[in-house]
């Protein structure tokens, strides 16, 4: 993947096919450790334990329309691939964690990309799980809520044009403020 | 967080009328693959394309949705359109340049644009590519 964000929405799509209805996905970037880690944790169904040993082989896959799951072997060699760790954690009927961690400023590291559309694809494809998504940067914090969001509109699905025109927005300026060298 | 949403309110309630004319069921419904092999060959801004498209060029009645691997990944990014009989059109190597074609010619007006099609023969799909 050219960019982290696109592990990000492609992760989370597996949250939504163990059918979770809260993701919380939070982005931690410090320049004084020199890190930037990527945690999505969901209420969806869990995994096995016997089945999250194999998880990130990429031979393993619960799909049917093809033999290879490469999502999370994926995300699992860019973050080893950048001196950091990849770990998954899941209790069957609770939910699952997916950690990445990287070395931030490792040649190999990809950038983060493109936030915003990230997010937005995220909230189209959710219908009505809802997404909890914190981006802490050198102390900095921006949050957004789609659970509040909707209680603010009074709708149950943010799956409108004008909705997610705002969304796109509301993120690409929340985090080029934070992102802002101060 | 508080003062923004207050103005996504505003402009909602503007625009009420116009949400309530989108729910139509006589309108295209157009999903793109959204699994990894997807996002890794661009499904990305395919999907961004696709909204801008069809809200600015005011296609009430469009819904734009997203589907997992459908197990063609080599023809990826996939963007499959169904019509109100639930008739299907794939297209497939999708870019955000060929979506506005697509938006053009075939939501707007109901022409397929057959050069960007996947076609099946014998039951094997072949790229529009080597057709020939």
């Amino acid at each position: 993947m050219k960019e982290l964000s696109l592990h990000i929405l492609d992760i989370t799509q597996n949250s939504i096919r163990a059918e979770a209805m809260l993701i919380s996905l939070t982005v931690n970037e410090s320049s004084a450790e020199n890190n930037l880690t990527i945690v999505i944790e969901d209420n969806g169904k869990g995994i096995p334990a016997e089945k999250l040993q194999t998880i990130a082989d990429p031979f393993v896959t619960s799909r049917t329309t093809r033999k290879v799951g490469l999502g999370l072997s994926l995300f699992k060699a860019a973050a080893e691939g950048c001196d950091g760790f990849f770990e998954i954690t899941s209790i069957l009927g609770v939910g699952t964690k997916v950690t990445g961690s990287f070395r931030r400023d490792h040649i190999d590291r990809a950038p983060l990309g493109n936030m915003a559309d990230t997010i937005v694809t995220m909230v189209m494809s959710f219908g009505e799980a809802d997404l909890f998504y914190e981006h802490n940067c050198n102390q900095q914090k921006f949050i957004m809520d789609t659970r509040e969001i909707k209680e603010t509109l009074g709708v149950t699905s943010l799956n409108e044009l004008d909705i997610l025109n705002w969304i796109r927005e509301f993120v690409k300026e929340g985090l080029e403020e934070i992102m802002e060298e101060k | 967080m508080a003062k923004s949403l207050a103005e996504l309110k505003a402009i909602r309630e503007k625009k009420i009328d116009e949400i309530q004319l989108r729910h139509g069921k006589d309108g295209y419904r157009v999903v793109v693959g959204m699994a990894t092999c997807g996002i890794a060959s661009g499904a990305r801004p395919v999907m961004i394309k696709l909204m801008e498209e069809v809200d600015t060029k005011g296609l009430v009645d469009v819904t734009v949705a997203q589907t997992g691997c459908i197990g063609s990944c080599r023809l990826e990014p996939i963007v499959e359109v169904y019509n109100a009989k639930g008739e299907k059109v794939t297209y497939v190597h999708m870019t955000p340049e060929k979506v506005t074609r697509v938006v053009d010619e075939h939501l707007a007006l109901g022409k397929v644009v057959e050069e960007y099609t996947m076609t099946v023969v014998d039951g094997k799909i072949i790229d529009p590519n080597v057709k020939g």
